[in-house]
């Protein structure tokens, strides 16, 4: 275990050495992040709030600025040469997520504002259908606010109740309870792939194998899965799988609702207007197809082609390189985190990506944050959404340090520095 | 850049370590509670208020050393004093943590409270310093209704 004693000071570490590693060479990818090269109190930026938002690699922002340079015109709808470049453009994005995710069909990939509006569309919609007085929802002890509320407001409006699936002291979901929980009551499963409040990846593969017995649909939360590993939602069987293009290198006001066809075919429309329409008179209005049936409106052109290019970056490095080396550093970070004397790691599953929830003896989350802000490291500190995971510990808030593909080793020995540095303050 | 020195200093740390008055008033005829969303800190502060003077003060939650400290070292500062005192010390502490009391300006009222000027440095802290406050500011109106910073 190396010490904060023993490490050179960060400014004047050769910067390479064990970062550059095979063909994930850390140190040149960084140099596609222009925001990265920022200096922050006067000191090189840190950034370890990814969970919250990724920083966009120029790829990213030069797609958008093209977009708006040279493509930029209304979809769908006009016969001039701009419209249809944009609407292909658009389509294309399209294609580019379904073979993300492995999608079988494009029209199976619906573009929403993000996480958040994708789940309420499905609770809204496959839910309202679906769910009725009596009935019940299950989810897990460790959703994000957005995994909650979506369907505690369905809930009151039928008359339904939300199950609650417990986990571990370690952030492990528990999947005998989880198993007693279903039963004919339950209508819709809704849980998150990757906690952002405690790094812990669910075996969603095998939760849905369980699920599938019920004949209920099941919704997962890839917020925090798609950034670190690969996701297959064929493989998975899963029947809804959302995220957010902010968290994967791209633009904010874009994500992705994945729908099996069969499902999105059967489900009312979310919002009305133009687009999702194929005719409309006073009297009645026919539904477009799908995708189109839940794109109401015009659609937020620009991010779905920087998200394109986001994923087709993530593509180019590869997302097994990506996971192996976010792995390692993870495993680095927790390693030399928990070494720190006063420190206890919140979230210790065996499988975990991307996230180091911490606290540290008695001292505030904010208090820290504020400290590791002034050697110009960005962390998240409070509640990350996941009030009712902080109820679980029997804590008001933590400390988080996420991680993302450019990050590195140094990086999280001035991560250390820091923490001790707090450790000082607090003496 | 501003000095963490200047937002942790000495009294501060000391009150958050060792909050004073920090417990459930028997007496209280007012209470409030007060919470940040933003960070999950969250006080009750009771008041035994006679006439318009407050008699007693305590409070009790959890927060960040800025706002346990700030509520600690309120207690001190308003025990025995009017209501109208009370309310004269919220603004010029308000006036002081925003930044918008001159160095050498009417800080008489604040006395040890000063030591709270490092916070406007650091705007997202202000919160954390008013929160107390602001919930003394909801007992003392007699308001039972949960005080949020947001
Ligand atoms: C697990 C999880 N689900 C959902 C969301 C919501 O994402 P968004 O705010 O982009 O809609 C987040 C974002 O923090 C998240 O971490």
């Amino acid at each position: 275990m190396t010490t904060a004693a023993k490490r050179l000071p960060r400014e004047s570490r050769p910067a390479d050495v064990r970062d550059a590693g095979g063909d994930f060479d850390v140190q040149k990818l960084r140099r596609d992040f222009p925001i990265l090269r920022q200096r922050v109190h006067g000191r090189t930026l840190v950034y370890l709030d990814n969970a919250a938002t990724s920083q966009k690699p120029q790829v990213v922002i030069d797609a958008i600025c093209r977009y708006y340079e040279r493509d930029n015109a209304n979809i769908h709808r006009g016969v001039h040469f701009l419209s249809e470049h944009a609407t292909e453009e658009y389509e294309e994005a399209r294609r580019t997520v379904q073979h993300f995710l492995n999608a079988a069909d494009a029209s199976e990939i619906i573009f929403v504002r993000g996480a958040t509006e994708a789940i309420n569309l499905v609770a809204q919609t496959c839910g309202r259908t679906n769910v009725h007085a009596g009935d019940e929802v299950l989810i897990t002890a460790m959703e994000h606010h957005s995994n909650i509320v979506p369907w505690q407001i369905l809930c009151g409006e039928k008359g339904a109740r939300l199950r609650v699936a417990p986990m571990s002291d370690s952030g492990e979901l528990l999947l005998e309870d989880f198993e007693k929980l279903l039963g004919p009551r339950t209508k819709i499963v809704a849980l998150t792939h990757i906690s952002n409040a405690l790094g812990t990846i669910n075996p969603v593969q095998r939760i849905i194998e369980v699920v599938r017995r019920w004949n209920i649909p099941v919704l997962v939360d890839g917020a925090q899965a798609v950034p670190h590993v690969k996701v297959d939602v064929q493989a998975l069987d899963c029947d809804f799988y959302v995220f957010s293009g902010h968290k994967v290198y791209g633009p904010t006001g874009i994500g992705v609702l994945y729908g099996k066809s069969a499902l999105l075919e059967a489900m009312p429309p979310y919002q009305g207007g133009g687009d999702m329409i194929s005719s409309v008179t006073f009297e009645k209005t026919i539904y477009n197809k799908l995708p189109y049936k839940f794109e109401a409106g015009t659609p937020h052109v620009a991010g779905t082609i920087g998200l394109s290019a986001a994923i087709e970056y993530v593509n180019g490095l590869g997302m097994d390189n990506i996971a192996a080396y976010e792995h390692e550093l993870l495993a680095y970070a927790t390693e030399a985190v928990s070494a720190i004397p006063g420190v206890r790691v919140i979230g210790t599953a065996k499988e975990k990506a991307g996230v180091l929830s911490f606290l540290l003896d008695s001292i505030h989350p904010h208090d820290i944050g504020t400290i590791l802000d002034q050697e110009g490291i960005a962390i998240r500190t409070g509640h990350h959404c996941a009030q009712p995971v902080m109820q679980r510990f029997g804590i008001a808030a933590t400390a988080r340090a996420s991680f993302a593909l450019y990050n590195t080793r140094e990086e999280v020995d001035a991560l250390v520095e820091g923490i001790q540095k707090v450790r000082e303050v607090f003496a | 850049m501003p000095d963490l020195r200047e937002l942790y200093q000495e009294v501060i740390l000391d009150h958050s370590k060792a909050p004073r008055n920090y417990r459930e008033l028997a007496t209280a005829n007012h209470r409030a509670e007060g919470y940040n969303p933003l960070c999950g800190d969250h006080f009750t502060v009771y008041l035994d208020l006679e006439g318009d003077s407050i008699r007693d003060i305590s409070f009790q939650g959890s927060g960040c050393a800025i706002s346990k400290a700030s509520a600690s070292m309120m207690t001190q500062r308003v025990k025995g004093k009017t209501r109208a005192e009370a309310e004269r010390v919220f603004d010029q502490f308000h006036k002081l943590v925003t930044g918008q009391s001159p160095a050498n300006g009417n800080r008489a009222e604040l006395g040890k409270l000063a030591v709270f000027s490092g916070v406007s440095e650091f705007p997202v802290r202000v919160k954390c310093a008013t929160l107390a406050w602001h919930t003394l500011h909801a007992a003392m109106q007699g308001k039972q209704e949960t005080v949020s910073t947001e």
